[in-house]
């Protein structure tokens, strides 16, 4: 397997070295350029001069999404739009979207970044890459387009819509690569069985660079079942603000998505505290763009859940590398004193055949204690009248909780059919101490 | 013998929408148990006709399951039951549930257990006790 950058390689110390040297020429540069940074700094009482160590980053204030509210539109550039060479904006379902801008030397960064990424991913110099992302203000499609690109592939800008259509170019261009969202690539796939083509032999697709959304294990073994084993199915990580795709991604051995470490400082914190937390903890991933002109950042919250890992990986590779995503910081619960995702009690519950996709969670307080009550739908196939049956499978689901979330759930099991039904986005969360703490 | 068995989730009036139901059909319950836990409850019930019974409930939504269970008739005299358990528990056969079934003079019971083919040969073989058929404990 190629790897395409010597920085991806490089001892834990060297990367350390880079990472200072960039982080004391940052906060210079960004007290210098941008306002809302000098006065946040000025505030916190911390003056570029005084971060002397990567440890010092933690003194830093953090970015947030509404910094990026308060400045709309170009209010953290640190650059006038003369020297900007492209502009970019994020959908922004409520209100104005983020804007993020470029140089021409960032443009330079981002497709190296997402050239190692891509390499890491899979992808070959040799490959037809078709991208069914939405081309546009959206950094997505042009972010990977440049990266392939700068591996020497070749590149079918077909953008998104019409299925019909890509998968005529996709079988009569011989594409090898794809890249779309993990849903969109499942779509393809069953149009494609729809117009009588099978996705594993009258197709060349051998790599599947996906994004932009969660992709899960059960949606990538989805693509391989619809696709044939052969596919390489690999998700990489980022958001407009902190580049576009380019943070992070993973490679060929699975374990986790290699951050290029040179470009961003990575931390972890606790998302209601804001403290930074060890290695290896889960929390919220906070960012730090390093080599940005335009738009640089520090400690930007994404708000996005993960873990991080250190070990140099069997690929080679010695760059961290970052969980996929157990889910955002909005979703977050505290019960007990402890932080518990809903993606966490998913995922303990499809490991059960006995219970449907469908759950709520409701907490509640009681006597000045955290009640956490999960209901589960039973499917029809395992419903019995054995009450011990039904008991002992409660159990098993109550133990494998507790050894995931670290606190006790009350179980409360549903015929099937009985538990609200989503068409959107489906709201399985009920906190009722809201007004209690 | 068939036994109908709903699942009731532990909310008010979840019991009265099932006996409702089997009332508009003209289903008569002979006999039933309701096995608590505490969030949901087990109903079982010997009824006159089984099968549209439990066509009908998982119409509505219900989750009815049909159990295949004996029926025992056992005379009235002291020590019937405790002989009976011994008998089973002897050849080592487990007893998940009985209920009391009305059968007139004599005592009978409706029982589910680890092995119910081998029960029946159990008592039966011991001369005292007699499988009642299901028609005819549909009808009583």
């Amino acid at each position: 397997m190629m790897i395409w950058a010597k920085e991806e390689t490089l001892s834990r110390s060297e990367i350390e070295q880079i990472q200072l040297d960039k982080l004391k020429k940052l906060v210079h540069y960004v007290y210098d350029n941008v306002e809302p940074y000098r006065r946040k700094m000025d505030d916190a009482g911390i003056a570029p001069d005084d971060v002397k160590s990567l440890d010092d980053l933690k003194r830093l204030p953090f970015t947030t999404k509404q910094d990026f509210r308060d400045c709309y539109p170009f209010g953290l550039f640190a650059v006038g739009t003369d020297k900007l060479a492209r502009i970019h904006a994020s959908s922004g379902t409520t209100g104005k979207p983020t804007v993020v801008g470029y140089t021409a030397k960032d443009l330079e960064v981002w497709a190296e970044c997402v050239a190692r990424l891509a390499v890491a991913g899979g992808a070959e110099p040799s490959d037809v890459c078709q991208i069914c992302f939405g081309y546009g203000m959206f950094t997505g499609a042009l972010g990977l387009h440049k990266g392939l690109e700068h591996i020497g592939a070749c590149i079918i800008p077909s953008s998104t819509g019409n299925s019909e259509k890509q998968l005529m170019y996709m079988k009569d261009y011989g594409s090898t690569l794809l890249v779309a969202t993990p849903s969109y690539a499942l779509r393809l796939g069953e149009v494609a069985l729809q117009m009588g083509l099978n996705p594993k032999t009258d197709l060349k697709l051998r790599t599947a660079l996906v994004g932009s959304e969660l992709m899960t294990e059960a949606m990538r073994d989805e693509m391989k079942k619809l696709y044939g084993e052969k596919l390489t199915v690999t998700q990489n990580y980022g958001m407009s603000e902190l580049m576009g795709p380019g943070v992070s991604g993973e490679c060929t051995e699975f374990c986790g998505m290699h951050i290029n470490e040179d470009h961003f400082i990575c931390e972890i914190i606790d998302p209601a505290t804001g403290e930074v937390l060890p290695a290896g903890e889960k929390g919220e991933l906070v960012v730090t763009c390093l080599s940005k002109e335009a738009l640089p950042l520090i400690r930007y919250r994404t708000r996005d859940i993960t873990r991080l890992f250190y070990e140099p990986c069997k690929c080679g590779r010695t760059t961290a590398r970052m969980e996929i995503l157990s889910g955002r910081t909005d979703d977050m619960l505290k019960i007990k004193g402890v932080n518990v995702f809903p993606s966490q009690i998913e995922e303990v519950m499809l490991r059960f055949e006995e219970f449907g996709p469908h759950y709520e969670i409701i907490v509640d307080r009681k006597d000045h204690s955290d009640i956490l009550t999960i209901r589960v739908e039973m499917t029809p196939d395992s419903m019995t009248d054995d009450v011990s049956e039904l008991e002992a499978l409660k159990k098993r689901l109550k133990t494998q909780l507790r050894t995931m979330l670290g606190i006790d759930a009350k179980i409360v099991l549903e015929s099937p059919h009985t538990l609200k039904r989503f068409e959107g986005k489906a709201k399985r969360v009920t906190d009722n101490r809201k007004g209690l703490t | 013998m068939k036994q109908l068995t709903v699942f009731i989730e532990n909310r008010i009036g979840r019991l009265e929408q099932v006996t409702e139901i089997l009332k508009e059909n003209n289903v008569n319950i002979v006999c039933l148990s309701l096995d608590d836990t505490g969030d949901y409850g087990m109903l079982r019930m010997i009824v006159s006709q089984p099968a549209q019974a439990v066509e009908t409930l998982v119409d509505a939504g219900f989750s009815a399951m049909l159990t295949d269970v004996t029926a025992i008739k056992l005379p009235h005299h002291f020590g019937m039951l405790n002989k009976l358990s011994g008998l089973l528990s002897d050849n080592g056969i487990d007893i998940k549930y009985m209920y009391a079934l009305n059968s007139g003079a004599d005592a009978a019971i409706v029982i589910k257990t680890s092995d119910d083919a081998k029960s029946e040969e159990i008592l039966v073989a011991s001369g005292e006790y007699h499988v009642l058929s299901a028609v005819d404990v549909y009808n009583m």
